[in-house]
């Protein structure tokens, strides 16, 4: 039977393609899986740029560290046998002198290939404008920065000597990839090249040097790499990657990516809304036909494998197409944005192919086998009756697929427990609001029919007549349009408020080592030059030695973090306000009467890395004394607020007397250098460190995201309303019948398409009522509980949302039926109404 | 003589439930028809007329009673089982045509050999359109045809298979008078010459004449026809 329901299918799918009648289900299908690809592969490609753009702060993909010995060449063997680039570094501590001057300062020897991620700044004389070089100093050459150059007042083509090597300055260091965003840097530095350190004979057993070896490559080689790293690399030797080298940067990408998958849910929304629309039209225009099948002899199975080996075919064909469509689309939208993005993006891989493929079978298998099992139960008897219906079908049947293929995509794209769970319940709630108003609002609209005029009358109480329909349909527009909405209003505030939180005067300064009766003294300085300063913190040294009574180096951590948080020393502090930038996400803050009682407060990345809960007792030695405290809360701290953080926190009280220095940071506007000039010869004991570099890098990956996720909504939105407009196409053949009777009883072609028009702006204006409920309330919760920046409700989403949605809707079904209105209705009665 | 009975309706009902309790639209329904034959099932509107022929062709199941058609217990197959008796004995000519919009008319008639898994459905259906005369229009489709049209290839599609029987409801009541009186040629011509059965349920008395037998149908029962 199978071979006969095959050669059967194939036929009749044939002859209905030549007569025209699949091409509305397959352009909404491929409209939606192109749709789906299409923002599959510009997510892909914008978030593996922004990941490499963020790499440069590392000046590669991963660095591995150590303080103490060289690092093992097996690990670069590994790293190459492996396809990746690698490059070594060794920072030393040691004196520069140039004549009678000298200075203490940073030599960092680069080796081949460095930097493997972004570039070098240099110039020809010190502060100077940067110029980019993608390599490091020749052998023999070496390139102070401005500071070094500064103190030991030299310039380009002087001779410096370090250890028992002489060196020639060629040009000057501006600024380097990976200068960091911690505060081990403080000293001036210098670049030269690796090969030239044995000369200097720094290198002695013993001496303080700092190794790195640096990795870059395809992103899942590095994953791997990563991963083999991780079990082998020996205690002392450090991993990192950006999410730890830079906290404010990896902060930006997150949201980024968060941003871009709130995309492809939409998108793939989009789709799931065509699918089910084209699919029910699909249903039943082939309700008489399968009667006829079975009337002349056609089993149940013969037409139910006929129906699903065309449905396949049109998905295959479907898949094929859309992704073709979806890959040239962002493709000409990434030619057209050309310059305004990130420079070179990386080729998409061929993930959101098989994203599309899947998505096709995946929402025909959802939304249109079940419609389709009905299919294949039509009664004979309806050539004879054409009101006897299939069976009503099973709810779990009907609506179960579907929803599990829509929940099976929504996991797919976010693999978030936390959003995924937000989003499926939200979307439900969403849906279940939607048919029931859906259902009460069709019920006012046919009580005002007597009301209205002759073409209102004739289009609302089509919508009340078709009453199951009509809430179907506006489920399908209201969904679409509050998603359409989200991203065409919400987006615009969410991101203006992402951008808001790096503003223009956040700290670019911060300065450490204040001492405390000099503290006063420094804060009116900075009030009186005018910088706007933010909280002062008091920093001592302290180092972890037992937990929960545990000596801390019997221990051992399975996350790297935590091995990096047992075994270096950290800076603490005490503090009595929680800041802005903190939220306390486990335990609570101290009151004012738990000052002084032996309490801590640690940062969520410290609380993962050491598996600590609350109640945990920490015991710390502090400048020789003990103190040991309990968790009592864990803070998630927003990176990217450039103001004064700590891992771990004391409330005041406890540690007064043990005041080591103090830091804070401020705000001096660009071109301050002499008050910083005037700053350090008044305060000589104070490190300034300048954060403008590291600011410039997280702004430049904002905006370029902002931009990218900018660019990825839009491409939806537009490919949102090709969508909408291929589901009203859905509606025509009821129309076609309808007009023809109206016509031949003495309508004119203008009071049906009036009609026309009535019924659907009416349909338009209460989806679009409810599309805006939806987008404000989805608008609150995806800002404050996903992205987490504040939302300020904009009234605008209800202007644009019911008159919007009526227009849009009005439109589209206008232009989807008004062929309709172009037969002759002699011709349509003669077709009959099948 | 038990051979040459193709269809026989013993002691046949059909009740459905409505809301305004059981309804009873055929009522103990008996009678037979010979190989051969032609007989028409008459009645006013909402006599049962159609339900009748639903039942006898196997596209309903009756509440009571049994079908017999050449020899096999109808009321005794599932659905699947009536299909495919239908696919190998009966034919089928209906009031609205039932054509199907998106194929030709060759292609329509091709179907029911396609659906018996023939080879020669090609052949057969141009053969079969051929006797209709409408060999010069295989390729349009059912809007691009009249209604006398329409009709031809739905004959042409019923006997294309050389049915035991033909089941026909209304076959001329959508079309003019001349039409229908063309159309009723034809069908009792290839009756005549194919030896089929044929049955018709009609309203018109001048197409009911030319059976050979009439029942009359009156609110669900059959009378003395």
């Amino acid at each position: 039977m199978l071979r006969r329901a095959a050669i059967l299918g194939l036929r009749l799918l044939g002859r209905e393609w030549k007569s025209g009648e699949l091409g509305i289900l397959l352009i909404a299908l491929t409209v939606a899986v192109g749709a789906l690809t299409g923002v599959g592969f510009l997510v892909n490609r914008i978030s593996q740029s922004v990941a490499l753009q963020a790499n440069e702060v590392l000046a590669a993909d991963l660095r591995l560290e150590s303080a103490s010995a060289a690092l093992d060449e097996k690990y670069a063997i590994e790293a190459k046998n492996r396809g990746l680039r690698t490059a070594r570094t060794t920072s030393v501590l040691s004196v520069v002198f140039r004549d009678d001057r000298n200075q203490l300062a940073n030599l960092r020897a680069v080796g081949e290939g460095y930097p493997l991620r972004g570039t070098i700044g240099v110039s020809q004389q010190a502060f100077g404008a940067p110029r980019p070089v993608d390599r490091g100093p020749g052998r023999g050459e070496a390139w102070p920065d401005s500071k070094l150059l500064s103190a030991i007042d030299a310039r380009v083509g002087d001779t410096v000597s370090v250890g028992a090597a002489t060196f020639r300055i060629t040009r000057v260091l501006i600024t380097r990839p990976d200068q960091g965003g911690g505060f081990g840097e403080l000293a001036p530095s210098m670049l030269m090249h690796a090969d030239d350190l044995p000369s200097t004979r720094l290198l002695q057993p013993g001496s303080r040097a700092t190794h790195a070896l640096l990795f870059a490559g395809e992103r899942k080689d590095i994953e791997r790499f990563k991963a083999w790293l991780n079990e082998r690399k020996q205690r002392g030797e450090r991993l990192r990657d950006v999410a730890e080298a830079s906290p404010q940067i990896q902060n930006a990408i997150d949201r980024a990516g968060r941003f871009l998958s709130l995309a492809s849910l939409v998108a793939v929304l989009l789709c799931a809304i065509a699918v089910a629309m084209a699919a029910r039209r699909y249903v039943q225009r082939h309700l008489d036909s399968v009667a006829l099948l079975k009337t002349l002899g056609a089993t149940r199975g013969l037409t139910l494998a006929v129906s699903l080996l065309q449905l396949l075919i049109i998905a295959l064909v479907a898949a094929v197409l859309g992704s073709a469509f979806g890959f040239l689309a962002q493709e000409w939208l990434l030619k057209a944005l050309q310059g305004l993005l990130l420079a070179d993006l990386p080729p998409p891989d061929l993930v959101p192919l098989a994203l599309g493929l899947l998505t096709s079978v995946a929402l025909l298998a959802g939304f249109a086998l079940p419609p389709l099992l009905q299919l294949s139960r039509v009664p004979a008897i309806r050539v004879l009756r054409r009101d006897m219906e299939p069976p009503p079908p099973v709810i779990w049947l009907a609506f179960g697929p579907a929803v599990a293929a829509v929940v099976f995509l929504v996991w797919y794209v976010v693999r978030d427990p936390r959003i995924f769970f937000g989003f499926v319940i939200g979307l439900s709630v969403f849906t279940a609001v939607l048919a029931l108003a859906g259902w009460v609002l069709v019920r006012i609209a046919g009580s005002l029919r007597g009301t209205v005029g002759v073409s209102w009358r004739y289009g609302i109480a089509n919508l009340s007549r078709r009453r199951a329909e009509s809430v179907v349909q506006i489920v399908a527009f209201g969904l679409g349009l509050m998603v359409l909405l989200l991203l065409a209003v919400v987006r615009n505030d969410l991101l203006n408020d992402w951008r808001r939180s790096l503003p223009a005067d956040l700290p670019n300064f911060f300065f450490i080592n204040i001492p405390p009766d000099e503290r006063v003294a420094f804060f009116d300085f900075l009030a009186e030059r005018g910088a706007s300063r933010s909280r002062a913190l008091p920093m001592i040294r302290a180092r972890l030695t037992q937990l929960n009574g545990q000596p801390i180096e019997s221990m051992t951590f399975k996350d790297p973090r935590g091995e990096g948080y047992s075994r270096r020393d950290q800076n603490i502090t005490w503090q009595a306000d929680l800041g802005s930038d903190n939220v306390i996400v486990d335990g609570r803050w101290w009151t004012v009467a738990e000052h002084g009682r032996p309490l801590v407060s640690i940062s969520d990345e410290y609380q993962q890395g050491l598996g600590l809960r609350i109640g945990d007792r920490m015991t710390f030695d502090i400048a020789g004394e003990t103190i040991e405290a309990e968790v009592a809360s864990v803070r998630k701290i927003k990176w990217d607020s450039f103001q004064p953080n700590f891992f771990i926190v004391f409330p005041p009280g406890l540690l007064d007397e043990l005041a080591g220095t103090w830091m804070t940071s401020a705000y001096f506007k660009p071109g301050d250098g002499s008050v910083i000039s005037e700053l350090v010869r008044r305060f000589p004991s104070v490190s300034v460190f300048d954060l403008d570099d590291l600011l410039s890098q997280v702004r430049s990956v904002v905006d370029k995201a902002v931009l990218a996720v900018q660019s990825v909504f839009v491409f939806t939105l537009f490919a949102g309303l090709v969508v909408l407009l291929a589901a009203v196409q859905a509606s025509r053949d009821e129309r076609r019948y309808e007009s023809a009777m109206l016509r031949t009883l003495g309508a004119s072609r203008g009071t049906v398409a009036r009609g026309i028009i009535a019924e659907f702006s009416a349909l338009g204006l209460l989806s679009g009522f409810l599309a805006a409920i939806g987008a404000s309330i989805a608008g609150y919760f995806l800002a404050r509980q996903i992205l987490q920046v504040s939302y300020i409700f904009d009234p605008m989403i209800w202007v644009i949302g019911l008159f919007g949605g009526g227009l849009l809707v009005a439109t589209s079904g206008w232009l989807a039926t008004r062929s309709v209105l172009k037969q002759p209705p002699a011709s349509t009665l003669r077709g009959g109404s099948a | 003589m038990t051979k040459d009975i193709v269809l026989e309706a013993r002691d046949l009902s059909k009740e459905v439930s409505s809301p305004e309790g059981t309804l009873t639209i055929v009522q103990q329904v008996s009678f037979q028809v010979h190989a051969g034959e032609s007989g028409a099932i008459v009645g006013a509107s909402g006599a049962g007329k159609s339900t009748l022929l639903a039942l006898l062709a196997g596209l309903d199941t009756p509440s009571a009673g049994k079908v017999l058609l050449d020899g096999v217990d109808l009321t005794a197959l599932d659905e699947d089982g009536r299909a495919r008796l239908r696919a190998e004995r009966v034919g089928f000519v209906f009031q609205s045509f039932h054509l199907v919009p998106a194929l030709t008319a060759l292609e329509n008639v091709m179907l029911p050999l396609e659906l018996a898994g023939r080879r020669d459905a090609r052949s057969g259906a141009l053969e079969a359109l051929e006797r209709v005369g409408l060999r010069e229009r295989v390729g349009h489709y059912p809007r691009q045809l009249s209604g006398g049209e329409q009709q031809r290839v739905a004959i042409a599609r019923a006997f294309v298979t050389r049915p035991a029987v033909l089941f026909a409801d209304e076959p001329t009541g959508n079309l003019d008078t001349g039409t229908g009186a063309k159309i009723a040629d034809l069908l009792f011509d290839l009756n005549a010459t194919s030896g089929t059965t044929l049955v018709l349920v009609t309203h018109d008395r001048s197409l009911a004449a030319r059976c050979g037998r009439v029942w009359v149908m009156e609110a669900g029962r059959m009378g003395p026809g």
